[in-house]
């Protein structure tokens, strides 16, 4: 089946297209002789559209590569507002998916572990963000937590607690526009994990939350760094919730998207450049991350 | 609760409309294409005007009027921010009118020579300040803006609104923090309407346009940050026999009765 290479009698079962990881008899040797055989013959039907589908997504972030100000690059860059707003979108995005983490892994785990009446239409109502335009997100918070909202009036009226305009309320923004990738992130790696390791813990006299946090979490560890990830992104890039529900004053509620877009009104520019500042941080921090705790994913 | 509702039912009454219109346009456009003759004697097929959002509400009733007057003519509206439309021009879109809120964005399209003969005012806007129904704060003047707790925000200074508030603080003597410089002035005004701020700094025409959901309070500053409004046909207009006749409309007597109706004043 594996054709013909240039190696010895095959010593084991067939060699798995997989790469030999569930072939526990797998011979070290033939491995550098053997052609890897997802890399010959990529049908045609597939390598095009693949191929369009890069350069799609890569072609507009050159153009903004060429058309970048690079002369005037570095004088764009050194005004403190660029900074302030870096340092802003970088705190709120890590802060939101901490939240997301906090009361998202839980969610994830009562969708995928547990058997409700109506938990289907819960599980779409979580989704929900994810279609909804981020600026009618942000409009629906502010008619819940603003200070005239449905909670956000007693909010304010017991604890003298107000949301919009504070950079809670950007945290809070982005965290309901991030915090649904987590979950479904989440939920699926726990579908995907057998249950029956958490059933021997309990079996063996764990309670359930022991279970959860010494075996369940450990085994979806993947899954919730693959899920912080997206949020976090999906955060930092927020723009629509954020300036609908924190609006946009510098150094308080102004992120980067959202000094980009201002810029753009007058200065497309500076647009761009605070653009790349933004495409080289969120860069540098991924691929930072891969190298540590996503090589598993 | 029954306020929350009420402000949901005219959230989609003014959804229906948007949509109502959209079909009014598209079946002008099934008419439009049957219509014979092109344009030697009258303006026919599509005209593309990019307007300030100012604008919205007036621009959208005389698009009806030229329609209905111009039998076989379509009117497509591009509303936004002046700054952004005017990026969009540069870019090559394809209008054949553009009314700008403010000269210094029109100088940006006409500079690039982008305009067909020199733009000319149409309309002004004077700004007033947008306080909650029946005015709790007694506002009554931009210096009553800078008592403590109270949460007002503006434009932002990068679109027109923004550079005009500005203008007549600096005008008034007057330091404001406000809570947020708002990206454009219908989200400025947004926030009070939802009563999240307690006043804006908009355009007399936007108070107006939110009927009794703000009240406005003129202050005598606006003087010094009148906006004026100009109007052109482009250079590159696909339509310019129709942009010709838009433009006309505009500035004729009947134009400026709408305008000034939705609370612009005459230049």
């Amino acid at each position: 089946m594996t054709g013909r290479h240039g190696t010895p009698p095959d010593p084991g079962a067939p060699a798995p297209p997989d790469g030999g990881r569930s072939g526990t008899r797998t011979v070290r040797a033939p491995r550098t002789a053997r052609p890897r055989t997802p890399g010959r013959g990529v049908p045609l039907p597939l390598l095009a559209p693949a191929l369009l589908g890069l350069a799609f997504l890569l072609v507009p972030l050159l153009a903004l590569l060429l058309r970048a100000p690079w002369r005037s690059l570095p004088e764009q860059l050194t005004s403190p507002e660029v900074w302030q707003a870096l340092r802003l979108s970088l705190v709120c995005a890590t802060a939101a998916t901490v939240l997301s983490l906090v009361i998202g892994v839980p969610l994830a785990w009562l969708l995928a572990r547990t058997d409700f009446p109506g938990r289907g239409l819960v599980r779409a109502l979580v989704t929900l963000p994810l279609v909804l335009p981020p600026v009618v997100g942000g409009v629906a918070l502010l008619l819940a937590l603003g200070r005239n909202g449905v909670v956000g009036q007693w909010l304010d009226a017991w604890f003298g607690i107000t949301l919009p305009f504070t950079t809670t309320g950007v945290v809070l923004a982005e965290t309901f526009v991030a915090m649904p990738f987590l979950v479904i992130s989440v939920e699926g790696t726990l579908r995907a994990a057998d249950p029956r390791y958490e059933e021997a813990a309990t079996t063996l006299g764990a309670s359930r939350f022991t279970a959860f946090r010494r075996v369940t979490l450990p085994l979806i560890a993947p899954g919730i760094a693959a899920g912080s990830v997206l949020a976090w992104a999906r955060a930092l890039g927020e723009f629509g919730a954020t300036i609908t529900f924190a609006g946009n004053f510098p150094g308080r509620t102004q992120t980067m998207p959202l000094a980009v877009y201002l810029a753009l009104q007058n200065d497309p520019a500076a647009a761009i450049a605070l653009s790349l500042v933004l495409l080289a941080v969120s860069i540098a921090v991924l691929a930072g991350l891969r190298d540590r705790w996503m090589r598993t994913v | 609760m029954p306020r929350s509702a009420h402000r949901l039912q005219s959230a989609l009454r003014t959804a229906g409309a948007g949509a109502a219109v959209l079909l009014a346009l598209s079946g002008c456009s099934a008419s439009g294409s049957s219509a014979s003759g092109t344009g030697e004697d009258g303006p026919s097929g599509t005209v593309t005007v990019f307007a300030a959002a100012s604008l919205t509400e007036s621009f959208t009733t005389l698009g009806e009027r030229f329609e209905k007057e111009h039998p076989g003519t379509e009117v497509t509206f591009n509303f936004g921010g002046s700054d952004t439309l005017a990026a969009g021009i540069s870019g090559g879109a394809p209008a054949d009118v553009f009314a700008a809120a403010s000269t210094g964005t029109m100088k940006l399209v006409t500079d690039e020579g982008h305009t067909a003969g020199s733009p000319s005012t149409f309309v002004r806007n004077r700004l007033e300040i947008a306080t909650l129904p029946g005015n709790p704060h007694g506002i009554g003047s931009l210096k009553d803006l800078t008592a403590p707790g109270l949460k007002v925000v503006l434009c932002d200074s990068t679109v027109p609104c923004g550079s005009a508030a500005r203008t007549a603080l600096t005008a008034a003597g007057v330091e404001l923090t406000p809570v947020s410089y708002e990206q454009d002035v219908r989200s400025a005004l947004t926030k009070v309407e939802l009563k999240e701020a307690d006043a804006a700094v908009v355009y007399r025409t936007d108070v107006r346009a939110a009927g009794d959901k703000v009240e406005g309070v003129e202050f005598p500053e606006s003087a010094e940050a009148v906006n004026d409004y100009p109007i052109a046909r482009l250079e590159s207009a696909p339509n310019p026999t129709a942009a010709k006749a838009f433009v006309a409309l505009v500035k004729s007597p009947e134009g400026r009765k709408v305008l000034t109706g939705a609370g612009f004043l005459a230049p």
